[in-house]
């Protein structure tokens, strides 16, 4: 399924990740106080392959009862965990962080299978940046009086969690990890088109001996994480996911002692200037937008190029897309995998649609889509004005908006022009002009001369629409302590 | 001279964009002491008062918050010379204000100045005690910094008229943010005075702008409008911080929900923080040469 | 095929009309991060090549190998067997192809030469004070018109690395086009920048540049003979910078990475970077080599493996 551009010449044969490996059962309870149990209405719900529609599993589905058993749950393991000397709560994470090492090629298969992005992407940076944050925050868990926030700072107790579907496990370790290593329990609900990776999370807690209750997954759809958000017995509310929803939550709490944090929605403005290093930009941009299929929220969705060197970026980036391969997700040289639903790709299909309507010129490489699944081809848009909803909203999708500006100060006004503020990037040799553009951009993350990086102790979060609060480094313990 | 002098009135305006303007509404309302006597006429601000105020102090940040943090904390010390000249004025104002004798109510325009210049230290020494680099696990230099809010609507405390006003005002401008400040609605004077103070400090004009008049019915605009970022709610009741949480929700503004505090103690930097985003810059190292990996 | 030197009508034979207008032309070429240039060749280098694709690999690596002796004890015997396993490098297996050339010292050439008469293998020759390439552009050319007229179908020159790390760029420009002049018609000119010491990719860059605009055939990491010859990162670059002087003069040039590369993994590796960077068309022992020994045993042994199902071992490929 690779694009035509790609050499006939030198075909790379199928290379698929053996799918064995990862060994999944016909159906999943949810996991509540250490056990696997049914849902209290007998709900359940399927899990499909998004590359193929196959169904991978029934899972029970969460419903409100669920969720006040889970949370009473977290709540009497709360006393004994948070009381436990941080040394022995930082083992446990420790331990957590060494068997998904150990399990880290069958949880890349098995997250691929379930969301639809490449082996590539969830053997070499899903997996490892999993285990790398439960390491990080292992270590802080003994270490608490020294992180800035006074001496012996307090959980908060049961902290509610909900994760979106595009990164599943490492969404669920930046929740987690932070949460247990402060002496929080955990109720967390994975997104409903990818609940499988937590449950085999969940028999990772139960490998590494970790105390019934202290961490409790419920899959589930919307109204679970709603339930479990207003839960009045929930301390702390965590979630990742589209703006609207982190509104809404943010009513949900209003009036509450709840502490909260949001990582929402982005539309990162990457600004490429004349003197930028073109062939590294020309990655960076395309790592921006097409790393795990555009489906993350702090992609690089608009370019912002100096028009000098407009025509010579987007003829190299228009090559360089012509090389990308779209397919089988669990093949080892497959780039672009599939949209995580169908629900997703429609969406994607029709904001394409409206930049077209409103005049923005489309572009792809020539593609052949596989005929079942959910599937998009990496998408260009030209001609593309702030006024576009292509330039506005985000699309969380393989397409990419390409806007000009003139100078430096434009580039700012333009990048800053949007109620988000989660990401954005710039590429320039020039030292000063870097840390001048650093500065006045109104976004958590910006990525100089590189994009998409991450790192369990670099702080991750948004201005703005984009939400509040951090995750990631000693920053996103604050969010999990009494301070 | 046997018959005292007829003393001087002070009109109380507010204070918006580095001018004190009536309330556009042409209204006012009676602003009495503790036991009820007539002190002033305060204005009562609309909503309309609240919008321009919020142009005002958009306007003005990105020249505060581009400011060096040196030249804040300058300015702020500076508002606590020019208190010291007035102490006399302020003791007079909160005693009125908050029905304290004479001598609690200098305890409490020295405990205000004192804040001003607890703040003024800060403005320069946030950004190392909350911001620094990261260790990333790859060849990048990764530095987070704090960086201002925005726009943030500050609810004084209805009790603490002055006191209690400084120490929610001060952390917000301290770290670069500007403010639109809803005074105690009981007591506005010790807050429209301030202004004066503010105006003749090397404060620039919209940094802080002072309104007066019902907090639900300025607050209300405020915690919806879109072009403020941030909301301390520390000057409202339980039922109305439910209501302009709920507002807030609307653009997702910070909120710092009311808590009991006890302003005559030495605050922490909650408050500084409670409007401070965490900027998070890459930039890759490399090595040296072409001849070594860079990883 | 494409004529390997611009025409005196060209727009760009303006950028040697002299050393500041050279440098301000190589300076102005777009800077390389090094670590995002890094990250893309390490990228590619996770691609996984199985089966018939790994088949057709090791034919490509096979054929494009520069099978090279550049040591001071050469003698014609050792230049003649290594002559014999360039044109059959796998005596049980007439399917092998033959490598693209052999690579000696000036005075060898004519040996080598009649050992692979007939062939089709070439024999290229270093030249140019190799591998320093501290002499007198007159005893450096003489070297070139030495090999050239002892019949090698391909001079590997080196630049004055000297020069260029002190800025003299035309004086490298003019060595080039010295040499290339030397060369004449029949021989193929391989331009050697030595990497390790240019130090910088941005430098890199700039010689790839350089040697091209200056009329090389081919443009070449490394001697061998320094601690870091070629590198995926290195070579990477210097598709980027082949591709983009094709886009930009309709000239296509060929490289050459050389020393270091001594298993087919590695081979492998860089030929994605060649498919996925310059693409197909230097998909072919006319445009890309690799300067190696030791690595067509290994691409031989892999070949093995492939066609019987087991791992082969070193005592059944040849030592020469």
């Amino acid at each position: 399924m690779t694009m035509e551009n790609v050499s006939s010449v030198f075909a790379y044969a199928p290379a698929p990740e053996s799918r064995a490996i990862a060994d999944i059962a016909p159906s999943y309870g949810l996991f509540i106080d250490g056990e696997f149990v049914e849902a209290a209405d007998g709900k359940v719900f399927k899990t499909v392959s998004p590359s193929t529609e196959e169904v991978l599993s029934e899972i029970a589905q969460a419903g409100s009862e669920d969720v006040d058993r889970a949370v009473k749950a977290a709540r009497r393991a709360f006393e004994k965990w948070s009381a436990l000397p941080g040394s022995e709560r930082a083992k446990y994470l420790f331990r957590i962080a060494r068997i998904i090492q150990e399990r880290s090629r069958e949880l890349a298969v098995l997250e691929t299978l379930d969301n639809g992005k490449p082996i590539k992407e969830t053997r070499d940076a899903d997996l490892p940046l999993v285990a790398a944050h439960f390491f990080y925050y292992a270590g802080w868990a003994d270490k608490l009086d020294h992180a800035g926030f006074g001496a012996n700072p307090r959980p908060l107790g049961v902290a509610g969690q909900v994760i979106p579907w595009n990164f599943p496990l490492l969404m669920l370790a930046w929740k987690i990890a932070p949460a247990l290593a402060t002496g929080n329990t955990v109720v967390l609900k994975p997104a409903e088109t990818t609940p499988l990776s937590a449950l085999f999370f969940a028999d990772i807690c139960r490998q590494a001996g970790l105390p019934k209750g202290v961490v409790n997954i419920l899959p589930g759809y919307g109204d679970a994480g709603a339930a479990l958000i207003a839960h009045p017995d929930v301390n702390k509310v965590a979630f990742t996911g589209s703006t609207a929803v982190g509104k809404e939550i943010a009513r949900t709490v209003a009036g509450t002692n709840k502490k909260v944090t949001l990582e929402l929605g982005g539309k990162g403005a990457n600004i490429v200037f004349d003197d930028a290093p073109i062939d590294q930009a020309v990655e960076g941009i395309v790592n921006g937008i097409f790393f795990n299929q555009g489906q993350v929220c702090c992609a690089g969705s608009r370019l912002l190029v100096q028009e000098s060197i407009q025509d010579e970026l987007l003829e190299s980036l228009k090559r360089r897309l012509s090389t990308l391969r779209l397919g089988d997700p669990l093949d080892k040289n497959t780039d672009i995998g599939a949209i995580n639903s169908e629900e997703q790709l429609t969406r994607i299909t029709s904001l394409v649609e409206q930049g077209e309507a409103e005049g923005a010129e489309r572009w792809s490489p020539a593609c052949e889509l596989p005929e079942s699944g959910y599937w998009f081809a990496p998408t260009l848009f030209t001609n593309v004005t702030q006024a576009h909803r292509i330039a506005r909203d985000e699309i969380f999708g393989p397409v990419l908006s390409v806007l000009t500006f003139r100078t430096p100060d434009e580039a700012v006004a333009k990048a800053n022009n949007t109620p988000y503020g989660l990401s954005a990037g710039i590429w320039t040799e020039k030292g000063s002009r870097i840390l001048a553009v650093a500065n006045k951009l109104r976004a958590g993350v910006v990525w100089s001369n590189t994009f998409n990086k991450f790192d369990p102790t670099s702080p991750f979060g948004g201005y703005k629409e984009s939400g509040f609060g951090r995750e990631g480094g000693r920053h996103g313990l604050e969010a999990y302590l009494d301070v | 001279m046997s018959d005292a002098r007829l003393s001087v009135f002070k009109t109380y305006k507010l204070y918006v964009g580095g001018k004190f303007p009536r309330s556009e509404s042409g209204r006012v309302y009676e602003v009495t002491d503790s036991k009820g006597k007539w002190l002033a006429n305060a204005p009562l601000s609309s909503r309309k008062d609240a919008r321009d105020a919020v142009v005002a102090a958009r306007k003005a940040f990105g020249g505060w918050s581009g400011a060096t943090a040196y030249n804040r904390g300058q300015v702020l010390y500076r508002v606590a010379e020019m208190l010291e000249g007035r102490r006399d004025q302020f003791t007079r104002e909160v005693a009125d204000a908050e029905g304290l004798s004479k001598s609690k109510a200098a305890a409490v325009v020295d405990a205000t100045i004192d804040r001003w210049v607890w703040y003024a230290g800060w403005t320069d020494k946030i950004a190392q005690v909350v911001g620094g680099g990261n260790p990333v696990a790859g060849p990048f230099f990764n530095l987070s910094s704090p960086e201002p809010t925005g726009v943030v609507a500050v609810l004084a405390p209805q009790e603490s008229s002055f006191l209690g006003l400084v120490s929610v005002l001060a952390p917000v401008i301290a770290t670069g943010n500007t403010a639109v400040v809803v005074a105690s609605e009981k007591s506005p004077l010790p807050a429209l005075s301030l202004a004066e103070v503010l105006a003749t400090s090397d404060v620039p004009g919209g940094v802080v702008n002072v309104l007066s008049g019902r907090t639900a019915e300025i607050a209300t605009p405020l915690a919806a409008h879109q072009d403020v970022n941030a909301i301390d709610l520390a000057g409202a009741d339980e039922v109305l911080a439910k209501e302009l949480e709920i507002a807030a929700a609307d653009n997702l503004k910070r909120v710092v929900r009311p808590q009991p505090v006890d302003y005559a103690e030495t605050p922490g930097i909650d408050r500084l923080t409670a409007f401070l985003e965490t900027k998070t810059v890459w930039h890759p190292t490399g090595s040296l040469g072409a001849s070594g990996s860079s990883y | 095929m494409p004529s390997s030197a611009l025409t005196a009508a060209h727009p760009l034979k303006d950028v040697a009309a002299s050393d500041s207008a050279l440098r301000r032309f190589l300076h102005g070429l777009p800077g390389v991060d090094a670590v995002g240039l890094e990250g893309r060749a390490a990228s590619l280098g996770t691609r996984s090549i199985k089966t018939t694709a790994k088949a057709y690999a090791i034919d490509l690596a096979i054929s494009m190998v520069d099978l090279t002796t550049l040591e001071g004890a050469d003698t014609p015997g050792k230049v003649r067997a290594l002559g014999a396993k360039a044109v059959k490098p796998d005596p049980t297996d007439r399917t092998t192809p033959a490598t693209a050339a052999v690579c000696v010292y000036p005075d060898m050439v004519a040996v080598a030469k009649e050992a692979v008469a007939g062939s089709g293998v070439k024999v290229a020759s270093v030249a140019t004070a190799f591998p320093a390439g501290r002499a007198a552009l007159d005893v450096k050319l003489a070297d070139v018109r030495d090999a050239v007229a002892a019949g090698a179908d391909e001079i590997d020159m080196v630049i004055d690395r000297g020069a260029f790390l002190a800025g003299r760029y035309l004086k490298v420009y003019d060595e080039i086009t010295a040499v290339k002049e030397a060369c004449g018609t029949s021989a193929r000119l391989k331009v050697i920048f030595e990497t390790g010491e240019l130090s910088t990719y941005d430098n890199i860059r700039r010689a790839s540049w350089l040697g091209m605009l200056a009329g090389a055939d081919f443009i070449k990491t490394s001697t061998g003979k320094v601690a870091v010859n070629a590198t995926p990162a290195n070579t990477l670059l210097m598709l980027e910078a082949v591709r983009d002087f094709r886009a930009e003069t309709g000239i296509q040039v060929g490289v050459k990475p050389a020393g270091g590369i001594r298993t087919s993994k590695d081979a492998i590796k860089f030929l994605v970077l060649v498919n996925e960077t310059a693409g197909a068309d230097w998909l072919d022992n006319h445009w890309f080599r690799f300067g190696a020994s030791s690595l067509l045993n290994d691409l031989l042994m892999q070949r093995q493996k492939l066609a019987t199902g087991r791992y082969s071992g070193p005592d059944y490929v040849t030592v020469d």
